[in-house]
């Protein structure tokens, strides 16, 4: 009986703790600002393509066109949509974001929880391999794997991603706990005999949800800017239409030279950056939100 | 006897933070060490042996003398078993042997390392500078003001710098002030031409360093100025400060002496480590900005498969990136006694 319990009353926790995140959310203006803006690439990667019906035959008659009513930002260099392309490259894009921060924050938050819960040995032998981790040169042992491997699909890359990007937020999560276990009420908790599952999930959970989800966000912000970067060394392969590889092939055709080309380079910069802008609002105004400290000054 | 023991015991006892560091900073190199062994064990077995035919062939000796010296100069003999092959490993590391090219006689890690890294130290050290003196400043300037239009302005700017990755920035300031205006060479560190006049030269390698290390600059500051915020303002909210107010010392004054210098100590750490990150990420800086520095070195002989100057290169770069590392937690812990009782 009472695992079923904990687990109903785990879920109606989070439903609550859901909804006071949402009017968090609604009261902070420039959280309410980054949420809209993250709404709106979650939309067009769910459904843009039925909007703005993406066309991937080439034609040379048409490369490098000057933006117009037909092509709202012209063409790139094989005659394509660049605004399709690069609504229709907005599921690619957010796919690797988001499994990779789903996979950074779920190692991170298992890691850290058990460290900073069990405490002792544990705790020290974790430590020390996420400082471990932590002080490893990421870039140079990124490069050398692509000698080996070619990275293929979009769960690799998420996979090869995320294993350099837990070791700081799982350090956090433990500080957290640690802090967390010693105050009051999980104290009682503990003296009244409530199992381990339910102060685990129902009463230190909802207390770092709101840390969960801003290192969730700035994950997938980060995500972006690394995926691009493997894509601009040519470490991993990419749909023509993902913002990266629009870039990279941009650069590779020479674009550089060619003025009625820079339409290319420019708009999936401009893209990133309006993605990694409601990211940043998105994470702050939750962070002032949450944190007293910040809220009052 | 006993009060020397208990002397030592508590010597390693407050002194705990730094070995716990220097063990870490020890397994990772290890472990970093063990990869590049790993890339080499994954060559077929006759990369040795082709490239003894070849000195054989260039030296006129015979094949075993021409194995011998290419084992020793490879660093590596596939003949032995795998803890001595690697134990050998170690000591040609050692013996400062990081790696020699194997097609080119003359050319080896430490030559690509002697002839490189002075541009990447150029560029990064130079932005690390002036990101570090701006950002700060602006840094303690919002945590002044804060709520005031100072503080919306900066973070406005903040917010846009630190959303563009720094070689997409890179990538647009190169193809406008490169490409379509000109005022800036596109690639290379200087001009041949102007290799023999000394001030010629000067100017030539500070016009192509320029836009690198003002995209380094520009993508570092807000970083800085958030850090340098965060810190004043918890200075801020100290009694040494509000005694200060109190007393009417004109806020200059307080800024100045009070302020700065206390909310700059967290982030002289951070100097290291920036520097760090700096190396690690010079591979794709340098080679959107085709400038020849170690990072773009290391992805041009990856290009080319030469695998005992990428294991040398590549040992190089992670060594330097872990030492600072070190470099920074050790300095944190002297600067600050909290962080060491933790």
């Amino acid at each position: 009986m009472k695992p079923l319990k904990a687990a109903g009353s785990f879920f109606a926790d989070l439903w609550k703790s859901f909804r006071t995140f949402c009017s968090m959310i609604y009261s902070n203006k420039k959280a309410f600002a980054g949420a809209i803006i993250l709404l709106v690439f979650v939309f067009l990667a769910l459904f843009g393509r039925l909007i703005f019906p993406y066309d991937d035959t080439t034609s040379f008659a048409d490369m490098y066109k000057q933006p117009s009513w037909e092509h709202w930002l012209g063409t790139d260099g094989m005659g394509r949509d660049l605004f399709d392309m690069i609504i229709y490259g907005t599921r690619d894009v957010m796919t690797i974001a988001f499994l990779t921060a789903l996979i950074t924050v779920s190692i991170g938050v298992i890691v850290g929880m058990v460290a900073g819960y069990a405490g002792g040995w544990t705790d020290k032998i974790i430590g020390m391999v996420t400082n471990v981790f932590m002080s490893l040169p990421t870039f140079p042992i990124l490069l050398i794997l692509s000698m080996f491997i070619t990275i293929k699909d979009n769960f690799t890359l998420a996979v090869i991603l995320s294993v350099f990007s837990w070791p700081g937020l799982a350090r956090a999560v433990r500080s957290q706990i640690i802090s967390l276990k010693e105050r009051d009420f999980i104290q009682i908790c503990k003296v009244m005999g409530v199992g381990r599952g339910h102060i685990v999930f129902s009463e230190l959970m909802p207390n770092i949800m709101s840390f969960i989800a801003i290192n969730f966000i700035s994950s997938m912000k980060n995500a972006i800017t690394a995926s691009v970067g493997m894509m601009t060394l040519g470490l991993a392969l990419f749909e023509p239409t993902n913002w990266g590889g629009i870039i990279v092939s941009a650069r590779n055709s020479g674009a550089f030279a060619i003025p009625a080309a820079q339409l290319s380079i420019v708009a999936p910069v401009v893209t990133i950056m309006i993605f990694q802008i409601g990211a940043i609002l998105f994470s702050n105004g939750l962070d002032e939100a949450f944190n007293p400290r910040l809220r009052k000054n | 006897m006993t009060i020397a023991l208990g002397k030592i015991k508590s010597f390693f006892y407050k002194t705990k933070y730094f070995w716990t560091k220097l063990l870490v900073t020890l397994l990772t190199l290890f472990i970093v060490a063990v990869l590049s062994f790993v890339l080499i064990k994954s060559l077929p077995g006759d990369v040795v042996h082709n490239y003894a035919v070849n000195l054989q062939n260039t030296l006129k000796v015979s094949y075993e003398e021409a194995y011998e010296t290419a084992t020793r100069l490879l660093n590596y003999d596939p003949e032995q078993n795998i803890a001595a092959a690697f134990v050998s490993y170690l000591g040609g590391l050692f013996r400062g042997n990081l790696g020699q090219s194997m097609y080119m006689d003359n050319v080896t890690a430490n030559t690509i390392i002697r002839d490189y890294l002075p541009w990447t130290l150029l560029v990064s050290s130079v932005s690390l500078f002036f990101s570090f003196l701006i950002g700060t400043a602006m840094g303690v300037r919002m945590a002044r003001n804060r709520n005031g239009a100072t503080d919306t302005v900066c973070t406005g700017i903040i917010t846009v710098t630190s959303s563009i990755p720094d070689y997409l920035l890179g990538v647009i300031l190169l193809m406008f002030f490169g490409s379509v205006l000109g005022i800036f060479p596109t690639y290379g560190a200087y001009d041949l031409a102007t290799k023999g006049d000394t001030w010629k030269f000067i100017l030539s390698v500070l016009h192509h360093a320029a836009l690198p290390i003002i995209t380094y600059t520009i993508s570092q500051i807000g970083g800085w100025a958030l850090m340098a915020k965060g810190s004043a303002v918890s200075v801020l909210g100290d009694d040494y400060v509000n005694a200060a107010v109190m007393r009417g010392l004109p806020p200059r004054l307080i800024e100045r002496k009070y302020l700065k210098r206390n909310a700059m100590l967290p982030l002289v750490t951070s100097l290291v480590i920036s520097l760090a990150y700096l190396f690690g990420g010079s591979a794709v800086m340098e080679s959107v900005f085709a400038y020849p520095g170690i990072g773009r070195a290391f992805t041009t002989y990856i290009g080319k498969r030469d695998y005992f100057v990428i294991q040398g290169l590549f040992l190089f770069l992670s060594f330097f990136i872990i030492i600072a590392n070190l470099v920074a937690d050790v300095l944190c812990g002297l600067l600050d006694p909290r962080i060491r009782e933790r």
